[in-house]
């Protein structure tokens, strides 16, 4: 299954201009709980669908609030430096939606 | 400061950014309320860094002037203040200036009177580097630390002032206050803790008002949206009859470019939302409790500063050759060492990049995709201490990559497609984020105020 079925919202954006943070907002509260019990990201799965290393992954973090999960990675490049190709980085969310992993049932 | 058990504060916060605009029905929706302040957002380190380098505005003249136009007519009718955070898309001296020019026009072409509170956020290379030399800045985030060099090589530094030198203008009465660099929910938040209300409670309100009706459900970055601070919390109302503030959405803005969304820092301190409850009332509106306003240890300061990294070249080409694209990497490789070794001196690698669009132009090194398109956009990009230099770059890669004769090549008449004759744009200055650092402060006034009155249009300091 892919992260599309479980949210309604997948999106990336600075956090500042050195950091690049991912929010995936689920689509309810059983989305949201079945995916964080399930145990599936870590700063190590993280850096993994980045290929960055684990180093480079600030946090992963699981918002209550809004039933949604943050991960927070360094950018490659500062925020409108040479050879930055998103000075937003609203485009860097892609590696999350086609993310495939298997969810236990129930 | 007067008790305000039982009462309210009302924020009116017209558009996301000042200058993005707003329907009128829904600001006066807003003021039908008697709303306390008009207060708005002027700016964003967002668009990145040669903003700030260069003074200008990301935003646009006509845009600003005729938002700030409608805020300070119906704040001045109202008797409340009108409130700038971050003027000018930067906050630096150049900015707060042409933001100040507009509000001067407005008075001119309207014939308002009123006293303007303008409250620089400019920090003096000398004050950066004594903090320097006494250990009292740190990086942000993996930023570098700071030199003094990078200090000196500077054009602009700001630091994101909080709610103290606003309040120092409200309580000079100020009726339109554009301040310069500002921590986002300063502006939406002084003149509420200045009466009495939770610091947390008004920070926390104003971290969401800056974006306006961002934060509500369908989201607008040019609609207004309503504050309504209470003893013990407070709650969002939309303005615009198509939009709704949801339990979601309102928890979903607390995620929007923060690393923690658990802990937002600021001068001063920070916001900790970790008991932090979102209710969903009628009528679109949702009602925030439990934010809490922490302290820090030290009184800091974020600064921020760009620095000229050169001047840029762009060429933009494509290519529809099967046989080039499959080795495509490898040929620009070829190419630019060809073009090194045509300038043994310049650095190619860091004065030259290449863009690959159909394959990897968007992400970078973070694609994760092997596959390419059926055609690729190449984008040139030359950056040089000159603008000549960065010319002679792109022309020479540009005039070698068209005619380089790779392995297996059949089409030899050239390589690539360029949509524009002159295929190079120079694209002048470029600047980079030199300074993005915390600083201890030392008990320095940063923030000054000037106060000017403007009569009738006219003015008595320039």
């Amino acid at each position: 299954m892919t992260l599309i079925e479980l949210a309604s919202v997948i999106r990336s954006k600075n956090a500042g201009p050195y950091l690049l943070t991912m929010d995936i907002l689920f689509k309810d509260k059983i989305c949201f709980e079945k995916f964080r019990a399930a145990g599936l990201m870590s700063k190590e799965k993280a850096a993994e669908l980045y290929g960055i290393d684990v180093a480079d992954v600030q946090s992963v973090i699981f918002f209550e609030p809004a039933d949604a999960l943050k991960i927070t990675i360094n950018r490659p490049i500062v925020s409108g430096g040479h050879g930055d190709s998103d000075i937003y980085g609203a485009q860097q969310h892609i590696p999350l939606m086609n993310w495939e992993f298997e969810l236990a049932e129930g | 400061m007067t008790d305000q058990k039982n009462k309210t504060f009302k924020v009116l916060s017209p558009t996301a950014i000042l200058g993005y605009g707003f329907p009128r029905e829904s600001f006066a929706r807003g003021m039908k309320e008697k709303p306390d302040l008009i207060a708005v957002d002027g700016g964003s380190a967002d668009p990145g860094p040669h903003y700030l380098g260069s003074g200008k505005s990301f935003t646009n003249k006509e845009g600003v002037k005729r938002d700030l136009a409608i805020m300070i007519e119906a704040g001045l009718k109202a008797r409340i203040p009108v409130v700038v955070g971050t003027s000018g898309g930067c906050g630096a001296k150049p900015h707060l200036k042409w933001c100040a020019r507009i509000v001067r026009e407005i008075a001119t072409e309207h014939n308002f009177s009123f006293k303007m509170g303008l409250i620089p956020g400019d920090i003096s290379p000398g004050t950066v580097k004594n903090a320097l030399k006494d250990n009292r800045i740190f990086p942000l985030d993996h930023s570098v630390p700071l030199t003094e060099d990078a200090v000196d090589q500077s054009t602009h530094i700001v630091a994101q002032m909080g709610i103290e030198p606003f309040i120092k203008a409200h309580e000079q009465g100020c009726e339109v206050i554009l301040a310069g660099r500002a921590y986002d929910p300063s502006a939406f938040a002084a003149l509420a803790v200045m009466r009495g209300f939770d610091k947390g409670l008004a920070l926390h309100m104003g971290k969401i008002l800056e974006c306006a009706a961002i934060a509500a459900s369908p989201g607008s970055g040019s609609d207004c949206a309503l504050g309504i601070l209470e003893e013990d919390c407070f709650v969002l109302k939309p303005l615009s009859l198509e939009r709704k503030f949801t339990k979601i959405s309102v928890a979903a803005h607390s995620l929007y470019e923060k690393a923690d969304p658990y802990h937002l820092h600021g001068p001063g301190g920070s916001l900790n939302l970790e008991h932090c409850s979102f209710t969903e009332l009628e009528d679109g509106m949702v009602k925030v409790k439990g934010t809490l306003f922490e302290p820090s240890e030290k009184p800091t300061v974020k600064l921020e500063g760009a620095s000229l990294a050169g001047f840029r070249t762009i060429s933009i080409a494509g290519t529809r050759d099967p046989i080039l694209i499959d080795i495509i990497d490898d040929v620009l490789d070829k190419v630019k060492k060809r073009v090194q070794s045509f300038f043994p001196d310049m650095d190619i690698e860091n004065r030259l990049h290449l863009s690959v669009y159909g394959a990897r132009g968007v992400m970078g090194s973070l694609e994760p995709e092997k596959t390419k398109g059926h055609e690729l956009g190449l984008l040139i990009e030359a950056l040089g201490d000159t603008q000549e230099k960065a010319d002679t770059i792109c022309s020479l890669f540009r005039s070698t990559l068209l005619h380089y004769g790779y392995e297996g090549r059949i089409a030899t008449a050239g390589n690539l497609a360029f949509p524009f004759s002159p295929s190079d744009i120079s694209a002048g200055e470029v600047y980079r984020f030199s300074i993005y650092h915390l600083m201890e402060i030392s008990g320095d006034e940063l923030f000054p105020l000037i106060c000017e009155n403007i009569i009738g249009g006219r003015n008595d300091i320039d």
